[in-house]
């Protein structure tokens, strides 16, 4: 019992906003009638919020090495893909190769920021304040303010379409119209959940500190049916939309490398304490170079994606972002300091942005409110970050009971 | 006899989360006396004090203060002022960039018709700042003073207040031996001239030895005694037990010196300040430390010693370097701290929160940060080996954890201390260059770290220590160089070395610098 209180405590933030977003999910299928969770809406959600979860693990980035954020992500979005539509629709470009081309436009406008951040030692909110119009400014240029459109059919099925049926000779009689997303699904639940088991035999093996049998079973086979409830959904509709690969990769990647690798470790100790980590021989330049040359990359990623959903290269895309991805950040438990938070927390963050956007949609909340309730739940979200850290509770509570004792 | 009592604590208790801060403590404090509080980190010292001055208010702990015969409830700090209780953080409460006069009535603005009265401000300042013996304009920025001065103009700041019962916390940990007298001096005065009441909480036992009348120890959050200091009459030995709970026979480990080659040599080395490009910090510095060997610096803070230490390391500090740095007799280029650690060079800084440790990071993160690629292949990180090595250093230095993987924040200083000198030791250096190895850790864990560095020595690692206590430095070291203003005036091996000449070097060579002294 104590061991699970200590891994709660560790994770507190993040258990909170786990739980956070299954009431939310919970809250809108009942007053949406249960629309929310139809399958077609579920692949509709996805495809909304794709975008959103690229630029939140570039921004986790960002913020990891000292709460900097990257204001112009909105409009590299819009300019990346008013360069693919440049490439492919005007000039008739490979597809491929105009996709690959546009990625790494995205790297070197993060290059641009990067030196300037890191290397001229200016405040990143300055700098990505200029970007962002800059860029908006040079989509509007490389598009003449017009639309373009429609993409070819090879760049579409980057981001819309489902997976294909392909295993649907095994279906055993279902009457699912996608049984491959069901298999799919099963079997990354079996993963994870073997995952989640060898994880902690390895610790137990090892001597460290585990937690009981109990509450790993518990955890891993929620984990393991919501996923397979999630894919049944899904296999109910078209099928697993072909962006799920992208985000997917995307949140095992980034997951890796803030955990496991050299360069996650001095990201971490950069937010941290800049100071001691250069003291400590980090080339805390470098890491924050790269950290903006990763998020125009990923905003470059989140700009293809988003031109092959709407099938077209608008000069008004992507207007905002940037707000969507840094919200979803602190309310999945990013510190504003920097040196604090995760790439789970970061889905979670994302994914209460998205259920919150969609849910209201689907009841027919306008725009206006929608931005109300999103604030709140931001501040919400980060006040009680706050909160939870100060350890005595808060002073003018304290102070409040006091008073009313020396009445009584 | 009760009616002289000017403060009497009584029974106070105070539980934060599963501790028990405070249990059961007393304290009374005659009118215009000294009275200290000694006891190992986490005894429960500022935690009194934070009762008292009404950080912690009234009704968030149990048991009754009475101030002055009166029963108190404070709920924050304006309450305890009012009765003139002010308190004095280690940390220094002063803007950098407002004036003196402007901190001096931060809070308690001098304000006449219109808003603040601005020629009352600075006359009032100035006024105050005599008495503390405040040698400045009253319109200088904080920025600009050291921190003895600083540490002054919080004293005037009580002043400005009315202050009665004046509480300083660790007043002069950030302070060299001058200014360090210099104050306890001021506190005599004020005692003598004004009546007024002073607690000082300090680690330096010679310096409570020194000034205080009364000495109450606390352990454990309990209070143990209280001693009567008339005429220094407790030696030093005395308060340790009562704040160990045992005899410590010596305050220093003992050490057979097995001193081989010259390993580590600086000559002509000179350094400017990285703003102020005309400013030498550092200038034409040749000391050298052989293996097995503890090296001290010692002088006054802002003589350059830091810096130096600094700029040898890869120089993260400084502009302008010039001289040669030799290890093992071959010249070295280090251009960053990266560079000079795969030089085998480590630097413990004197700050361990400001640029030491990253205390949002585990114990065992911030073990490895310094040379991650021992416990990582290819850029990804072997846990079990990262774990294996920080379950080394924590039995090896005894850091009081249940799990490594625990954030630094949470460990007393003491233990902080330990996890930066395990994070350098972890990195596999060659040459030791401690900068205030001991700040702010108390009796024991001193000890602890004392032998730790005799340790290192003894495996043939150099070490050159920077202390601004001039006991450590001569209970540690076998040379000792005295630097002042940027200079190295003197070279003493340790069967020479006394406080007194180490003083006497420093005071010739920094004469005809102006001097603040009161008294």
């Amino acid at each position: 019992m104590g061991k699970l209180k200590t891994a709660f405590s560790k994770n507190l933030k993040q258990f909170v906003m786990l739980i956070a977003l299954v009431v939310i999910i919970v809250l809108f299928q009942l007053m949406t009638n249960g629309t929310l969770l139809k399958p077609m809406n579920v692949f509709n959600l996805i495809n909304q919020n794709a975008y959103v979860v690229v630029l939140a693990v570039g921004m986790l980035v960002c913020i990891l090495t000292g709460g900097n954020i990257d204001l112009s992500v909105g409009s590299v979005v819009a300019f990346v893909g008013a360069c693919a539509g440049t490439f492919m629709i005007t000039w008739k470009w490979d597809p491929y190769l105009s996709t690959l081309l546009c990625l790494v436009i995205g790297i070197m406008i993060g290059a641009w920021h990067g030196f300037w951040i890191a290397y001229v030692r200016i405040p990143a909110f300055i700098v990505t304040l200029s970007g962002q119009l800059i860029f908006r400014g040079l989509t509007l240029i490389v598009l003449k303010g017009l639309t373009l459109s429609p993409f070819p059919r090879a760049f579409m099925g980057l981001s819309t379409g489902a997976i294909g049926n392909f295993l649907n000779f095994l279906d055993p009689g279902t009457g699912l119209r996608n049984f491959t997303s069901l298999v799919i699904g099963i079997i990354l639940a079996v993963v994870m959940v073997a995952l989640q088991l060898k994880q902690r035999a390895d610790r137990k093996r090892k001597g460290y500190s585990y937690e009981g049998l109990a509450a790993t079973l518990l955890r891993a086979l929620v984990i393991a049916a919501a996923l397979t409830y999630f894919f049944w959904l899904l296999a109910n509709y078209t099928g697993a939309p072909v962006v799920l690969i992208a985000v997917g990769i995307v949140l095992v990647a980034y997951s890796y490398l803030t955990s496991k690798t050299v360069m996650g470790r001095h990201l971490y100790a950069v937010g941290g304490n800049e100071k001691a980590a250069r003291l400590s021989g980090v080339k805390t330049d470098k890491i924050k170079f790269l950290a903006y040359v990763n998020m125009s990359f990923m905003a470059a990623l989140a700009g293809l994606i988003f031109s092959a959903r709407l099938q077209s290269s608008s000069p008004q895309a992507g207007t905002g972002f940037e707000l969507d991805a840094i919200g979803a950040c602190f309310i999945g438990g990013a510190s504003a300091y920097g040196g604090i938070g995760t790439v789970g927390g970061t889905l979670i963050g994302a994914l209460i942005m998205g259920v919150l956007n969609n849910g209201m949609s689907i009841m027919g909340i306008s725009i206006d409110v929608q931005q109300v309730v999103k604030g709140l739940v931001l501040l919400a979200a980060v006040a009680f970050d706050v909160i939870s850290k100060q350890k005595i509770s808060l002073p003018f509570i304290q102070k409040l009971l006091a008073r009313r004792r020396i009445k009584a | 006899m009760m009616a002289e009592a000017l403060l009497e604590m009584r029974a106070i208790t105070k539980e934060f989360p599963g501790v028990k801060a405070l249990d059961n403590v007393n304290l009374t404090v005659q009118e215009g006396e000294i009275h200290a509080i000694v006891g190992e980190n986490g005894a429960g010292k500022s935690t009194l004090m934070n009762v008292l001055s009404g950080i912690y208010p009234f009704g968030s702990y149990e048991g009754d203060i009475f101030f002055d015969g009166q029963e108190c409830r404070f709920l924050n700090i304006k309450d305890s002022e009012r009765l003139g209780i002010v308190i004095i953080h280690q940390e220094l409460a002063l803007v950098p960039f407002l004036s003196i006069g402007e901190n001096l009535f931060l809070g308690n603005e001098q304000t006449g018709f219109g808003g603040i009265n601005w020629d009352l401000t600075y006359q009032k300042a100035e006024k105050h700042m005599l008495e503390v013996g405040l040698n400045e304009s009253s319109r200088t920025l904080i920025k600009d003073i050291g921190v003895g001065k600083q540490q002054l103009v919080e004293i005037a700041k009580a002043l400005a207040k009315n202050v009665r019962l004046l509480i300083l916390d660790e007043p002069t940990s950030a302070l060299n031996d001058e200014d360090s007298l210099n104050l306890l001096n001021l506190l005599k005065k004020f005692r003598r001239e004004r009546g007024i009441t002073s607690i000082i909480i300090s680690h330096k036992l010679n310096e409570i030895a020194y000034v205080a009348d009364k000495i109450t120890i606390l352990r454990d959050g309990g209070t143990i005694e209280t001693l009567d200091n008339m005429g220094s009459s407790v030696p030093e030995s005395r308060i340790i037990k009562g704040m160990v709970g045992r005899e410590m026979v010596d305050r220093f480990p003992k050490r057979v010196p097995h001193i081989g080659e010259k390993t580590l040599e600086i000559d002509h080395w000179t350094v400017y300040h990285p703003l102020f490009t005309e400013r030498k910090v550092v200038d034409n510095v040749s000391i050298n430390v052989r293996k097995g060997e503890v090296v001290g610096i010692a002088g006054l803070i802002g003589a350059g010693r830091t810096e130096l230490c600094q700029s040898v390391f890869g120089k993260v500090y400084g502009a302008k370097i010039s001289g040669v740095v030799k290890k093992d007799g071959v010249p070295l280029e280090l251009g960053s701290a990266a560079e000079a650690i795969a030089h085998g060079f480590a630097y413990i800084t004197e700050d361990r929160k400001g640029d030491g440790l990253v205390l949002t990071n585990f114990i065992s993160h911030n073990i490895t940060l310094s040379r991650l690629e021992l416990v990582s292949k290819r850029g990804v990180i072997d846990k079990d080996k990262e774990r294996q090595a920080a379950e080394d250093y924590r039995e090896k230095l005894s850091i009081r954890t249940p799990d490594v993987e625990q954030f630094v924040g949470n460990l007393s200083g003491g233990n902080q201390q330990k996890v930066l000198v395990g994070k350098w030791m972890f990195s596999l250096p060659d040459i030791m260059m401690l900068d205030e190895p001991t700040r702010g850790v108390d009796v024991g864990a001193k000890y602890e770290i004392y032998t730790i560095i005799n340790h290192l020595v003894g495996e043939g690692k150099a070490v050159l220590m920077i202390s601004s206590e001039l006991p450590e430095l001569l209970g540690m070291c076998d040379r000792i160089y005295v630097m002042v203003e940027g200079k190295i005036v003197g070279e003493l091996p340790r069967a020479q070395a006394t406080q007194e000449i180490i003083m006497d070097m420093i005071m010739q060579a920094s004469k005809g610098e102006q001097k603040t002294w009161a008294n």
